[in-house]
């Protein structure tokens, strides 16, 4: 079943056209990768899949079991609420607060009790927050952050900052989880880690995922599927196998041969 | 349910009745003296204000310079009705209508200007206040700039205290909640806020509006304290009065703006007796304020001799 579809999806600004009339499929349950040199327009991409770009023409679909929507076009806001969440290639943690509640803001979108509960300490009020508080810890557990629910996020090492983003990602529920250089400044075992991390994620919450990285032994370990992205146009798409021995993929990164 | 009668807040619910009971019977026996009380309700007006305007502030990170407007749309609200309604809850319906008066205006004005973000909102915000002003020195009804007199003294000690301490418990409540965490997100990374689905302009709003809420209510006291309004009195320096409370009570600490808002009524008291370089003094005690806090928040605040007799550490 095709979840997300991209057709046509093009963005320029001013002059410049960063991502060029990219077609991509993702099916439930896939992990995909997303390559490129730098400069190529993979972030952007994942700007115009969360809505933070609009995108200048083309759409994108997400099929959430029983309906199709077009979320291209919509906010950011709405577009998590559909169920597609994100990490950020710069880490952006809500830095003055604490870890705990970095996870609660994520859950935000399916708190019920109303601003006047809040007010005056209704009892749903109570209710609601114990569940948040209950479920936020069961997901740091997972990521081994349940020791320092309380301190500020921006006290954390980087790797746990990096966990704690994609955490904070799940607690929005989603179905779709994109995931913007996730191992970037990693050193080997970390990446490791969370090679098995996202695998493990993967199946545990039922997700989708599509991730920018740089690093390939990551992507070449848990991809299944590869699209590679330069000057803002999708020049392959394939098995990792497929990918590594692509011409046009060694051009990209390596530049033509000389003859 | 048994959550809120907690030992923590059993004990801190006594503190604050003790501080009423205290302060009432010093009332009662005359030993705290008209000059003093007008102090006392000058500092739980600033409290309200400096409250509010943390909450749009300090905890939702919109920078706003135009809340003396709210406080004046309260005020005249508040004044307007007990002069012309005289019902024994005249009082409470003016207090009503300036805080549903301040909190529409919140919103007609939030909308729009909290699309602008940082220095474009402050100058946004700023030119807001100052339209108020003007609108309601050239109404009729309002007296124009010789303000309105005659307003019924209703607010005493007791309602000043039943309110400060109402609006800091459900703006606190309100800071602990989800939508409490939802605009301090804002605060700390709009961008990031609004991929973990959080409707940022909703907020932005409900937050200025809760703010101007409060305004209000703090306005209509103020009228009914001081039975003399003008429109200068909540000119741009109001606004910039309570700032202030804000800034050196700290962003996002309530406690930081109580404490501060009855520090500087305590210090401008004092400074009474020195008429000439009273505002001198002033200013030199917010700097020195400033430059003290952020040490003792760093934790490093220790007397290592005078600046300028510090070792050059450059030549080491």
């Amino acid at each position: 079943m095709t979840i997300l579809k991209v057709k046509n999806l093009t963005k320029s600004f001013g002059g410049l056209t960063a991502v060029s009339n990219v077609n991509m499929e993702l099916q439930k349950g896939e992990l995909v990768g997303l390559i490129g040199p730098n400069g190529a327009g993979k972030t952007t991409f994942f700007n115009l899949l969360t809505g933070v770009y609009e995108p200048s023409s083309g759409s994108i679909e997400l099929d959430n079991g029983d309906t199709v929507k077009k979320i291209s076009g919509l906010k950011p806001n709405a577009i998590t609420n559909l169920g597609v969440a994100r990490t950020f290639q710069n880490i952006r943690l809500f830095k003055d607060l604490s870890v705990m509640d970095n996870i609660r803001i994520a859950m935000h979108k399916n708190v019920k009790y109303g601003v006047m509960s809040s007010f005056f300490r209704l009892p749903s009020f109570y209710r609601e927050e114990k569940e948040i508080a209950e479920e936020a810890e069961k997901l740091l557990k997972i990521f081994g952050l349940e020791s320092k629910k309380n301190e500020l996020s921006k006290n954390l090492p980087y790797g746990e900052q990096r966990r704690l983003e994609i955490a904070r990602a799940l607690a929005t529920k989603p179905t779709v989880l994109l995931l913007d250089e996730p191992a970037a400044g990693m050193n080997p075992n970390e990446t490791s880690e969370l090679t098995d991390l996202i695998e493990w994620i993967r199946k545990e919450f039922n997700l989708t995922i599509l991730l920018i990285e740089h690093d390939m032994s990551l992507v070449m370990k848990i991809c299944e599927r590869i699209y590679v992205l330069d000057y803002g146009m999708i020049i392959a798409d394939g098995k990792p196998q497929e990918i590594k021995s692509n011409k046009k993929v060694i051009e990209a990164y390596l530049g033509e041969e000389v003859s | 349910m048994n959550r809120i009668f907690n030992m923590k807040n059993i004990k801190t619910a006594a503190g604050v009745v003790g501080l009423y009971v205290v302060v009432q019977l010093l009332i009662m026996f005359n030993i705290l003296s008209d000059y003093y009380q007008i102090t006392l309700a000058l500092i739980c007006i600033n409290i309200i204000l400096a409250v509010s305007l943390n909450l749009i502030t300090g905890f939702t990170g919109q920078f706003s310079l135009g809340h003396a407007g709210f406080m004046s749309i309260g005020a005249y609200s508040g004044a307007l009705i007990t002069i012309n309604m005289t019902h024994e809850y005249s009082f409470f319906v003016g207090i009503a209508a300036g805080a549903f008066f301040a909190a529409v205006v919140g919103l007609l004005i939030g909308i729009p200007t909290l699309r602008l973000r940082g220095d474009y909102l402050a100058i946004a915000t700023l030119g807001m206040g100052e339209i108020i002003k003007i609108i309601v020195l050239n109404l009729d009804f309002t007296g124009g700039a010789a303000g309105l007199s005659g307003i019924p003294q209703y607010t005493n000690w007791t309602w000043l205290f039943i309110f400060t301490a109402g609006t800091v418990i459900v703006i606190k409540n309100f800071i602990n909640s989800s939508h409490g965490r939802a605009c301090k997100s804002i605060r700390e990374d709009e961008i990031a806020s609004e991929a973990m689905g959080i409707n940022t302009t909703k907020y932005k709003v409900l937050a200025f509006v809760i703010g101007a809420f409060c305004a209000g209510v703090a306005g209509a006291l103020y009228s009914s304290y001081f039975y003399f309004i003008k429109p200068d009195m909540f000119g741009f320096l109001r606004s910039i009065d309570i700032l202030v409370i804000v800034v050196i009570g700290g962003m996002g600490s309530i406690r930081g703006s109580i404490i501060s808002a009855i520090l500087l009524a305590v210090v401008s008291l004092y400074l009474q007796d020195f008429p000439e370089i009273r505002m001198i003094l002033y200013s030199s005690i917010l700097v020195i304020v400033m430059v003290v806090r952020e040490k003792l928040k760093n934790g490093k605040f220790k007397f290592d001799g005078l600046p300028w007799k510090k070792p050059d550490k450059m030549r080491t």
